[in-house]
């Protein structure tokens, strides 16, 4: 799960990890107030979507004057900000963070992330801040200072030694940097996220140091012991189908092409959008409907499914194991009956009872196009959308 | 032969009295797995049709020799399942429970590393070697005994998928192993590609990826070094987009890590044979078995 940095820099106020002073505001007229109370010029409005590559995108600007503040804040809420997380269409911004400017002598990058190979956390740090990490590993991986934390004995002294020292910190700064990275690990490790990332961490000429940016995300699976952070979920940031399926506990993500697609397990079903694709066309979703589902599931997706304007045809691909082929045909038939089909149905069934699933199908009185294997139904579904 | 569970499986079920635990627990039985004990706090005593049900993990051990426990405990209380399990000594751990926070599995696979005992899983089908032990939720009847092909996946029905695929071409499987979706987990690639190419039975090895991680990349390195055996390679999730979890947690493209075509080019290099397209994986094995 994914938050705004102002959301982040709450939480990171919680930890006592300095943050510039500042509020968010949902108009012009509020950040003129929050730019007020600051007191202080010039400041920084910033764009809050959960996309990043903000700066780039023209979502954040320094302002020099009060009447400033309430111009440019005018000109981002609203707009439509386009970076490269965000995709072509962009992300319409609420809200701005209006923000004190500070007097910037270095600019590092900081961040803590969970290393799935060696089960340990990773504090990964980097002279090269306020630029693209992906492109400063890729390019220049010396410049990536990675320290491992085993989770079960913590965080020790040594660890920010050895980070501060791989930054050539002055031994002005380096106290109160140890400090910052304890306190980041802490939240790391009480919120079960999945990355905390500083970037920029800025040492100011007066040489304090302090995150600018901040970006917290949380391991979804753990969501249920921080009941906390469901408050911060902002439902504008989502794909609105994908908020319907989140209801029902399925797995679907939108995608841009027109063939919708349904299937029991993950694997199988990243391995049917492929072969959608390797058939020649494109697949307009992930939707797992779970190993084990059941007929409402199966409804369920499909109403979402259709519920897509570019969907020209679908795909359901189904494993039967636990759950039986004809329990699932049965679920099919009926969903489809009830929901009003419009489109093309290309339907495999394999695995348990499936001559009696079949059998359902064929007499149910729908058009639906049978496939006998996983490439009969790609070509027979590509054909139709093509 | 096979790899890891036979006929001298001893299991016991933690969450046998659970919905999931009853009715995988009869389907492991339905397929002959010696089902020895069930293990539900507070339910001690009972009984699951004909299974003994026990308090706790090392009371059951004691009394009926379990040496392998499958585990269907809800995520909240998965990781303390699993080291009950870990400090009662059990040889063989499967953990099928979906939805374990990551750091609670980091916690458990920084300890697994100092104890005598194999986990499978978690968020993962089990392990079956058909004709003689199924500990899992897979259908045991679209498995041929027998072998000559071992198989490792990080998915659930994709390997039912493959398995099918495998055994309408006439090719028996010694032991199919899921290693689950999740991020940590416990028993990785490497150690089942180590496995098959000791045993003598398995001829052939099945390897299933997915998106996400290294795991692929590190088992290619290791089977250009050590395996002898013929491998065929799948991997899913083409067509994922970057950033986003695909279904399963550790299904997910970060920046430039973690791609399919990455891992196929790696595990091509390798000298796996890899097949692209599912729909013909069940032929190329055929081909090269």
């Amino acid at each position: 799960m994914k938050i705004h940095e102002y959301q982040a820099k709450e939480l990171f106020r919680k930890y006592k990890i300095p943050v510039p002073e500042g509020g968010v505001a949902y108009s012009a007229d509020e950040a003129l107030g929050v730019a007020e109370k600051l007191a202080t010029l010039p400041v920084v409005v910033k764009a809050q979507i959960h996309a990043g590559g903000r700066g780039k995108g023209g979502g954040v600007k320094p302002a020099r004057s009060l009447k400033e503040v309430r111009s440019i804040a005018g000109e981002i809420i609203g707009m439509n900000l386009v970076t490269h997380q965000t995709g072509p269409g962009g992300q319409k911004v609420k809200k701005v963070l209006v923000e004190q400017g500070l007097n910037i002598d270095r600019e590092l990058y900081l961040s803590v992330v969970p290393d799935r190979e060696t089960a340990t956390i990773v504090i990964m740090a980097s002279e090269a801040g306020g630029m693209d990490i992906e492109a400063v590993a890729a390019e220049t991986p010396e410049k990536i200072i990675r320290v491992h934390v085993d989770p079960l004995a913590g965080i020790q002294p040594f660890h920010c030694r050895r980070t501060a020292f791989g930054l050539n910190l002055s031994p002005a700064v380096m106290k109160a940097f140890n400090r910052m990275i304890t306190d980041l690990y802490h939240l790391f490790v009480d919120y079960d996220c999945s990355l905390v990332e500083i970037n920029p961490l800025v040492i100011t000429k007066e040489e304090t140091i302090i995150a600018l940016d901040a970006k917290v995300n949380f391991d979804g699976n753990a969501l249920f012991r921080h009941k906390d952070i469901l408050a911060y979920r902002d439902l504008d940031e989502e794909d609105p189908l994908e908020v319907e399926a989140s209801k029902f506990n399925l797995n679907y993500i939108n995608m841009d092409g027109n063939v919708g697609n349904m299937v029991n397990g993950a694997g199988l079903a990243m391995a049917t959008m492929d072969i959608i694709k390797q058939a020649g066309a494109e697949p307009a979703n992930f939707l797992d409907v779970g190993g084990g589902a059941n007929a409402e599931m199966v409804e369920n997706g499909f109403r979402i499914i259709l519920s897509d304007d570019k969907v020209k045809g679908i795909l359901i691909n189904i494993f039967g194991g636990i759950l039986r082929c004809d329990i699932l045909a049965t679920g099919v038939v009926q969903a489809a009956k009830k929901i009003g089909v419009t489109v093309p149905i290309v339907i495999r069934m394999e695995g348990t009872n499936v001559e009696e699933g079949r059998k359902i199908l064929a007499e149910s009185g729908l058009n639906l196009i049978t496939a006998v294997d996983l490439k009969d139904a790609a070509e027979k579904v590509a054909s139709i959308v093509n | 032969m096979s790899i890891f569970a036979d006929r001298n499986t001893r299991l016991l079920v933690q969450g046998i009295t659970g919905n999931e635990g009853k009715f995988h627990t009869r389907q492991c039985i339905e397929y002959g797995t010696n089902v020895v004990a069930g293990v539900t706090p507070g339910k001690g005593g009972q009984k699951m049709d004909d299974v003994p049900v026990f308090d706790s993990v090392r009371e059951a051990a004691v009394h009926t020799r379990a040496n392998c426990s499958m585990i269907f405990v809800p995520p909240p209380f998965a990781a303390d399942a699993i080291l009950e399990a870990l400090d009662a000594g059990i040889e063989l751990i499967v953990a099928i429970t979906e939805g374990i926070p990551v750091m609670d599995m980091m916690k458990v696979k920084n300890l697994l590393k100092h104890s005598g005992s194999r986990l499978i899983g978690p968020n993962c089908p089990g392990i079956i070697t058909p004709g003689k032990a199924k500990i899992g939720i897979m259908p045991g009847n679209i498995h041929l005994p027998g072998g000559p092909v071992g198989v490792v996946s990080r998915s659930g029905t994709l390997t039912y998928e493959v398995v099918h695929q495998l055994t309408r071409q006439k090719l028996g499987q010694t032991t199919c192993i899921g290693i689950g979706g999740d991020p940590v987990n416990g028993t990785n690639f490497i150690d089942c590609l180590k496995a098959f190419e000791a045993d003598p039975e398995t001829r052939a090895i099945v390897m299933v990826g997915e998106i996400g991680g290294n795991a692929e990349e590190e088992a290619a390195a290791f089977i250009a070094d050590h395996v002898s055996k013929p491998v065929v390679g799948f991997i899913a999730g083409l067509t994922a987009p970057p950033g986003r979890r695909m279904g399963h947690a550790g299904a997910i493209i970060s920046g430039n890590s973690g791609t399919a075509q990455g891992k196929i080019a790696v595990m091509k290099e390798a000298g796996i044979h890899v097949c692209e397209n599912l729909g013909e994986l069940g032929e190329v094995c055929a081909e090269h078995f």
